[in-house]
C-alpha cells in the first residue's frame, strides 16, 4: 500500500513537470531555442493568480483566466522583445538571452512581491480520495493536476496533427525557409507557439502552487530545471514523449526517495537520464534525424 | 522602434539602480546615531569605534539588515543613554568571503576599533584570519559554523548548529515528548545538516528511537510526501525539522492532507512560519519550535525593541536582529569591564576583550545570563514555543 502511494505521488509530481515539459518542448520543436524563462513565466503565473484570488478576493476561475491571459501576452512579448531580433543570430546568443530574460523575471517579482514566501490557496475543491479504509489517501491536487496534464496532452497533439495551425507549426518545424515559401507566416506561427506554451505555463503554475502552496520568486526556476530534462529525456520536440519524460521522472524520483536513499534522489534521477542519453541521444520518443552536411 | 525600447531598457537600469540605492543608504535610525550621541549628557572619553559586515544585498540581505538595523538600535541606545560613545558603520559583503575581506580592509581604514560580524559563516571565517592577524576582536552575531571562532580573537552570540540539534535532543527526551522520532532535514544545507547530524548522535544518548532519517536538498525541496510516508509508516510520534520556515509550511500541508499529525518539532529557522503571507495556521497548531528569540515573546526587553524596529524599519525584527542587537550590549559590557577607551588601538582592545568576555554576563534578547567561554562560544538556555490558536506560549 506504501508502494501505491509513492506511486501515485510521483505521478502527479511528474504531471506537473509534465505540464512544464510541453511548453519547452513545443518552443523548442518549432523555434529551435531553448526558452529557460520558461519556468519563470510559471512563476508570474502563479502570483496573478495568488494577487487576483486572494489579495483582490475574486473567485477562483477569474484568477486562472486573468493568470493564463496575462502569461500568454507576457510570453508573446517575450519573444518579440528579446528572442525575435536574434532569429538569425547563432543559438547560443538565444540562449544567454533566455538565461538573461529569466533573471530579469525573478527580479522583477522580487522588487514587485517580496522575498517573503506566499501560502497559494489551493484552486482544486475535490475532497481527497481515501481507499483501503485511508491506507491510501489521493489529494484531490494530485488527481486533478493527472486529469488536467493528461487533458492537455491530447488536445496538444489533437491540435498539432488534425489543424492547419497545427501543419503550419509542423512544416516550421521542418524548415523555416520552405515554409515560407508556401506561404506560411513564420513569425505568427512562433508568436502562436510562445502564447500557447506560456497559457500552458500559467496553467502549470496555479497547478504547482496547488499541490505545493508555497510562491517566492524562485517558485519556477527549480521545476523549470527538472522538466526540462524531462522534456530531453523524454526526447525534445515530441508532445507525448515531453508527457512520458515528466511522468518517468517523477516517478523515478518518488520511488529512489522511498526505497534507495533520499539522499541520493537526485542523482539517481540524473544517472538514468545520462543512461538514457548514452543509449537513445535524441530521448526516449525523439526522432531520429540524421544531420545533412 | 529601437531608441524607445533602449530608452524603456534605460529608463529600467535606472530604476533599479534607484532601488538598489534606497537599501543601502543609511537608514533613520544610523542618522540618529551620532547627532545623539554629540548632544547626550555625559560623553566621557572618544568615540568607540564598530565596524560591522554582512551582506546587505543579494540573495543573504535579509540577515544582514537585520543585523544592520538590531546594531543601529543598539549603538542609538547606548549613545543616548551617556558615557562610553560608539560610532557604527557597516559595510556589504553581498556574502561573499571575498567581497568581506575587502569591507574588512575600507573598515579598517575608517579606524574601526571593534569588529561586529560577520553575519554569514563563509565570510566570517575568511575574515577571522584575517582578525586574528591583525589582532582585532571579533564578535560574529550569527556565524553559526563552528570554525567561526577557531582564533582566540574570535567570539560568538548565537549557538552553533551541533548545539541546537544537541539541546532539541535533550529537551524532547527529558519532557517526555516521544520515544520514536523521525527527522527530515536538507542535506544540502550546512545549518540543516549540522543541527541534524548532531541530533541523531544526541538522540542516540539520550534513549530517542529514530525510527526515520530523511533528507531532501534544495534542488527538491517541494514534495515531502515520500519522506512523510516513510515516517508515518515507521509510527514516528515526533517528527523533528530543522529547516526553514518556508519548507515547513510545505511539510505541515502535507502530512495534513496525508492524516499525519505527529508533534512538530523545529528549530530557529522555524521562526517566521506564522508571518508567512496567506498561511493557514490551523496546520501549525501545537508545533513545537526552539529558539533564542521570537518577536512574539512579551516581556519588556523584546517589547521595546521590537517596537522600536518596526518604527525604524517597517517590519518585525528577526533573530538575526536580536543577535546584532545583544553583540553591541555585549561589546560595552565587556568596554566597561575592560575599562577600554577610545584612545586605546585595536590590538590592546583586542586584548583587553578577550579576557573581559569569558567574565561578564550579559541579560540580552536572546537568554538570560549569556556567559562565554574562552573558546568564545557562548552559554544560554533557548527558549521553546508551542504554537496555540496562532500565537506561541512559552512551553
Amino acid at each position: 500500500m506504501q508502494f501505491l502511494s509513492y506511486l501515485v505521488n510521483g505521478i502527479s509530481l511528474g504531471s506537473i513537470y509534465a505540464v512544464i515539459a510541453l511548453g519547452y518542448t513545443m518552443v523548442y520543436g518549432i523555434a529551435r531555442m531553448l526558452n529557460f524563462a520558461h519556468g519563470d513565466v510559471i512563476m508570474v503565473g502563479g502570483y496573478i493568480a495568488y494577487t487576483v484570488m486572494t489579495t483582490m478576493g475574486m473567485p477562483t476561475l477569474a484568477g486562472i483566466c486573468t493568470a493564463v491571459l496575462v502569461c500568454t501576452l507576457l510570453g508573446v512579448a517575450i519573444e518579440r522583445v528579446a528572442y525575435k531580433p536574434l532569429r538569425e543570430a547563432p543559438s547560443l546568443a538565444v540562449l544567454i538571452t533566455a538565461i538573461g530574460m529569466s533573471y530579469l523575471l525573478q527580479n522583477l517579482a522580487l522588487l514587485i512581491f517580496g522575498s517573503a514566501p506566499k501560502s497559494f490557496s489551493s484552486v482544486v475543491a475535490l475532497q481527497p480520495l481515501r481507499l483501503f479504509g485511508g491506507a491510501l489517501i489521493i489529494t484531490g491536487e494530485a488527481l486533478t493536476t493527472i486529469l488536467v496534464s493528461a487533458l492537455i496532452m491530447v488536445c496538444l497533439t489533437l491540435f498539432v496533427n488534425k489543424t492547419k495551425v497545427g501543419h503550419a507549426m509542423q512544416a516550421v518545424s521542418e524548415d523555416k525557409g520552405a515554409a515560407q515559401l508556401m506561404g506560411i507566416n513564420v513569425n505568427a506561427t512562433i508568436s502562436l507557439t510562445f502564447a500557447i506554451g506560456s497559457a500552458l505555463a500559467a496553467v502549470a503554475g496555479v497547478l504547482l502552487c496547488s499541490a505545493y502552496p508555497s510562491l517566492t520568486p524562485t517558485t519556477g526556476a527549480m521545476p523549470g530545471i527538472k522538466a526540462f530534462v524531462a522534456a530531453v529525456f523524454g526526447g525534445i520536440g515530441s508532445i507525448p514523449g515531453a508527457m512520458l519524460g515528466g511522468v518517468l521522472l517523477g516517478v523515478i524520483q518518488s520511488l529512489s526517495t522511498a526505497y534507495i536513499s533520499s539522499q541520493m534522489a537526485d542523482a539517481i534521477v540524473f544517472g538514468v537520464l545520462i543512461v538514457v542519453l548514452l543509449v537513445r541521444p535524441t530521448g526516449i520518443l525523439g526522432k531520429q534525424t540524421r544531420e545533412k552536411v | 522602434m529601437k531608441k524607445f525600447l533602449s530608452f524603456m531598457l534605460a529608463l529600467c537600469l535606472v530604476v533599479s539602480l534607484a532601488a538598489c540605492g534606497s537599501t543601502s543608504s543609511s537608514t533613520p535610525a544610523a542618522d540618529n546615531a551620532p547627532a545623539d550621541g554629540a548632544a547626550g549628557p555625559a560623553a566621557t572619553g572618544t568615540v568607540i569605534r564598530i565596524g560591522g559586515i554582512g551582506p546587505v544585498t543579494g540573495s543573504a540581505a535579509e540577515y544582514g539588515l537585520a543585523v544592520r538595523g538590531g546594531a543601529e538600535i543598539a549603538v542609538a541606545e547606548l549613545n543616548a543613554r551617556g558615557g562610553q560613545q560608539y560610532e557604527l558603520k557597516f559595510e556589504d559583503d553581498e556574502h561573499d568571503p571575498e567581497k568581506a575581506v575587502n569591507a574588512y580592509n575600507s573598515l579598517k581604514d575608517w579606524g574601526m576599533q571593534v569588529l561586529m560580524g560577520t553575519v554569514t559563516s563563509a565570510p566570517s571565517i575568511a575574515v577571522e584570519a584575517e582578525t586574528a592577524a591583525d589582532n582585532m576582536f571579533q564578535l560574529t552575531p550569527s556565524g553559526s559554523a563552528e570554525d567561526c571562532i577557531k582564533e582566540p580573537n574570535a567570539f560568538r552570540m548565537c549557538f552553533s548548529d551541533p548545539e541546537q540539534g544537541a539541546l532539541s535532543a535533550d529537551y524532547i527526551a527529558e519532557k517526555g515528548l516521544a520515544t520514536k522520532v523521525a527527522v527530515i532535514y536538507d542535506s544540502s544545507d550546512s545549518y540543516s545538516s549540522g543541527i541534524h547530524d548532531a541530533f541523531i548522535a544526541e538522540a542516540k544518548v539520550k534513549g530517542l528511537e529514530v525510527v526515520a532519517d530523511e533528507a531532501f536538498t534544495a534542488d527538491s525541496n517541494k514534495d515531502f510526501n515520500v519522506q512523510l510516508g516513510k515516517a508515518k509508516s515507521a509510527g514516528a510520534e515526533l517528527l523533528f525539522m530543522p529547516f526553514y520556515y518556508s519548507e515547513a509550511a510545505l511539510v505541515l500541508q502535507q502530512a495534513n492532507a496525508m492524516d499525519y499529525a505527529p508533534v512538530f518539532f523545529g528549530c530557529d529557522g522555524m521562526d517566521g512560519l506564522l508571518a508567512v503571507e496567506n498561511f493557514d495556521a490551523s496546520l501549525a497548531e501545537g508545533l513545537m519550535l526552539m529558539t533564542p528569540f521570537t518577536a512574539a515573546a512579551t516581556d519588556e526587553m523584546t517589547v521595546s525593541f521590537v517596537t522600536k524596529y518596526k518604527e525604524a524599519y517597517g517590519q518585525e525584527p528577526n533573530q538575526f536582529a536580536a543577535d546584532a542587537y545583544d553583540c553591541i550590549y555585549a561589546i560595552d559590557a565587556a568596554i566597561q569591564k575592560a575599562g577600554v577607551t577610545g584612545d586605546m588601538d585595536a590590538s590592546a582592545i583586542c586584548d583587553a576583550l578577550k579576557g573581559a568576555f569569558t567574565e561578564i554576563e550579559l541579560d540580552g534578547l536572546t537568554g538570560k545570563g549569556i556567559t562565554w567561554d574562552v573558546s568564545g562560544a557562548p552559554t544560554k538556555s533557548p527558549l521553546v514555543f508551542v504554537i496555540e490558536n496562532g500565537a506561541y506560549e512559552a512551553a
